[in-house]
């Protein structure tokens, strides 16, 4: 007997990595494939080589591509579907064949290429011809990559690249996810998501948070676990476990249980004490909104008014801007509804607005800062804010992203002002605004806080990079130091001006809810997250008085870790494991 | 030989989407047609029915494109594809 339970004790394998969504669930494995290799240069092919036959693969290779690409155009709608019909057309298209089976004769420059390397240098040759056109153009490189890179893929007899297509729900593992792949994914399908790279704010976990999907990053292994493998993964612990026994079976099953009650939010989220802390999402788009008024969100603490910009050659016009907006307006009448101004650059590069050739963009010509290089366009979004404030009830708040300085903090509360806005406000993201916010905010009439960036600044550590995911983490003391500065300054800029100045956070930060509370306890007086996250942070608050928050907070704020000031505030919180957040 | 000219109608160009639309009506007919910008040799005219052609010949709004294509049906044709290009597909 002793010996069975060794022998089942080895076979137990675990990995584990950074929890970055919440949730238990029990799935097969599939791989995201790789990246498609370049096909090697300058092979030598033998002169037997029948070029007609080569030209024939290719041929099939194309239209076996387009054939698929079509295949999934036609479960989708809308703008997906016209994008990849206009992609499945590249993939067969008569330029992009015939300039490889050109390639692959002996008489071509260079020699004769193979049909891998043909067609690779045929796809290189139109995304030049694309790039140098500049502007919309431009943007389509990357499609016309991505076909080549499936007809090679398709060649060789690998699948194709992307989230694998499969019938049954799967966890999804992968080295990291790039904004592109997590726009195509299924959450029908995908039931979690584990990488052996990325951070806690990379995409894969913006993402995952977004479309409430438990999430493992960081996790060193887990993109070589064999497809079709059962794993078990715990979002919050960041563990996972390969051919989970029965106890974790029954946690998957008792999480799944758990999770529907967490659908609901009722609104008017208070603490355990009856202390108001309004818990506002983070939207994008009208949808978004509607979504989150009906997930129980009291207000928007964040629209990303880039979702209307982005894929646009041009500044779209005010009228276009104004129904965007009235859009998520009318999904909150008589609610709070703060507005982020345009926030370009550096991951989110516009072709009119940023100069995609600085050295370091995080650092270069972004946010705020575009209105130095581009001036106009915040003061056109300003005038559609205003005009759509005025055909709608919700009460507009406007906030500049990246702002550094008290100076650029009362410049943008003058342009509000001429546009007619009353509650201008700021980001604070860049740890200069978080230390001087007295004076900064002595300027404006609110703060809020995008951790994601104030954390990346504060540790001078790449959102986007794994190995550094340890720094990169808003449990960092030094974050919640630049946190509480930020409500400090608040409360000094408020008894010297006599008006309210409200700190809220609109950073991932808030979705966490142990976070959550520490945020409460720093001073802050609003979150806004993802609205899934809506419901899970307000059971965990609704367990906690004020008190007890600045008590949690402080021990955070002394400890000399961010594994220990989680693992501290974790353990004063008993409620997070009772219910596997 | 029959040619007709077309000013782009499409607010952002000749892109995908446009230059889907195209394609696919191009590659409907019977006949090998291909489009140029005003003013260039006949010689340098792309075939009409790549998607990828289209796209880097870089036709931008308002910009004059020459459709050429030879034998039977083809003026009724160039009639038809010309009223596609002038056709702004992105007002939804």
């Amino acid at each position: 007997m002793n010996n069975e339970v060794l022998a089942s004790t080895a076979l137990v394998q675990q990995f584990s990595g950074v929890g970055v969504s919440a949730g238990r669930v029990v799935g097969p494995i599939r791989q995201m494939p790789g990246s498609v290799a370049e096909p090697a240069a300058g092979v030598v092919v033998p002169a037997d080589v029948n070029v007609a036959e080569q030209g024939q693969r290719i041929k099939d290779a194309a239209k076996a591509v387009k054939a698929e690409l079509l295949a999934r155009a036609a479960s989708l709608a809308g703008e997906g579907k016209e994008v990849l019909e206009a992609t499945a057309l590249m993939a067969a298209d008569p330029m992009l064949v015939k300039s490889a089976i050109k390639l692959l004769s002996p008489d071509a420059p260079g020699g004769a290429r193979t049909a891998e390397r043909a067609i690779w240098e045929a796809g290189d040759g139109v995304a030049e011809k694309l790039k140098a056109l500049g502007g919309y153009m431009a943007e389509r490189v990357a499609d016309v990559l991505d076909v080549r890179a499936r007809i090679v893929s398709e060649l060789r007899g690998l699948p194709a690249p992307g989230i694998p297509v499969s019938d049954t729900p799967f966890i999804l593992a992968a080295e990291d996810l790039a904004p592109a792949d997590t726009a195509t994914l299924d959450p029908a399908k995908v039931i979690g998501l584990i990488t052996s790279s990325g951070g806690p704010q990379s995409h894969t976990a913006i993402l995952a948070r977004a479309l409430g999907l438990p999430a493992i990053v960081a996790a060193p292994g887990v993109d070589e676990i064999a497809d079709g493998t059962e794993v078990y993964i715990d979002g919050a612990a960041g563990s996972i476990t390969v051919e989970p026994g029965a106890e974790l079976l029954a946690a998957a099953a008792a999480w799944s249980a758990q999770a529907s009650t967490f659908s609901t939010f009722s609104g008017a989220n208070t603490l355990a004490d009856g202390f108001a802390v309004p818990l506002l999402a983070n939207v994008g788009t009208g949808s978004d909104a509607l979504k989150a008024a009906e997930a129980g969100a009291e207000g928007v603490g964040l629209l990303r008014t880039e979702f209307c910009f982005l894929d646009r050659a041009e500044e779209p016009t005010v009228d276009e801007q104004i129904a965007a907006y009235g859009a998520v307006f009318a999904a909150f009448p008589g609610k709070k509804v703060v507005v982020r101004t345009l926030d370009a650059g550096a991951d989110k590069p516009l072709p009119f607005l940023t100069n995609a050739d600085e050295p370091n963009p995080a650092l270069g010509v972004r946010g705020y800062r575009t209105d130095l290089t581009s001036p106009g366009v915040l003061e056109r979004q300003l005038q559609a804010i205003a005009a759509a404030e005025a055909a709608h009830t919700a009460e507009v708040w406007v906030m500049a992203p990246m702002i550094s300085t008290a100076e650029e903090a009362a410049d943008f509360a003058s342009l509000c002002a001429a546009a007619g806005l009353k509650t201008p406000g700021v980001m604070v993201e860049v740890p200069s605004a978080a230390l001087t916010a007295a004076t900064v905010l002595r300027e404006v009439s609110f703060a809020s806080l995008g951790t994601n960036d104030l954390t990346q600044y504060a540790m001078a550590a790449d959102r986007q990079l794994g190995p550094l995911a340890a720094l990169n983490n808003p449990w960092q003391p030094a974050v919640l130091q630049l946190v509480k500065l930020t409500a400090d300054g608040a409360a000094l800029a408020s008894s010297t001006t006599g008006l309210p100045k409200p700190v809220g956070v609109c950073g991932e930060a808030a979705a966490d809810p142990a976070l959550a509370v520490v945020l409460v306890g720093l001073g802050v007086t609003t979150l806004s997250m993802s609205a899934r996250a809506l419901a899970a942070v307000s059971a965990v608050l609704k367990t906690v008085t004020l008190d007890q928050t600045r008590h949690l907070a402080f021990t955070a704020l002394a400890a000399p870790s961010a594994t220990e000031a989680r693992a501290a505030v974790r353990a004063g919180l008993p409620i997070l494991d009772e219910l596997g957040l | 030989m029959s040619e007709r000219t077309a000013i782009i109608a499409s607010s952002v160009g000749l892109h995908a989407r446009p230059a889907a639309i195209f394609t696919a009506a191009v590659a409907e007919l019977d006949l090998e047609v291909t489009i140029a910008m005003e003013g260039e040799p006949a010689d340098d005219a792309m075939e009409a029915d790549s998607i990828l052609s289209l796209m880097s010949l870089g036709a931008a709004h308002g910009d004059v494109v020459v459709l050429r294509a030879e034998g039977p049906g083809a003026d009724e044709a160039l009639e038809r594809l010309v009223q596609i290009l002038e056709t702004d597909h992105d007002a939804a």
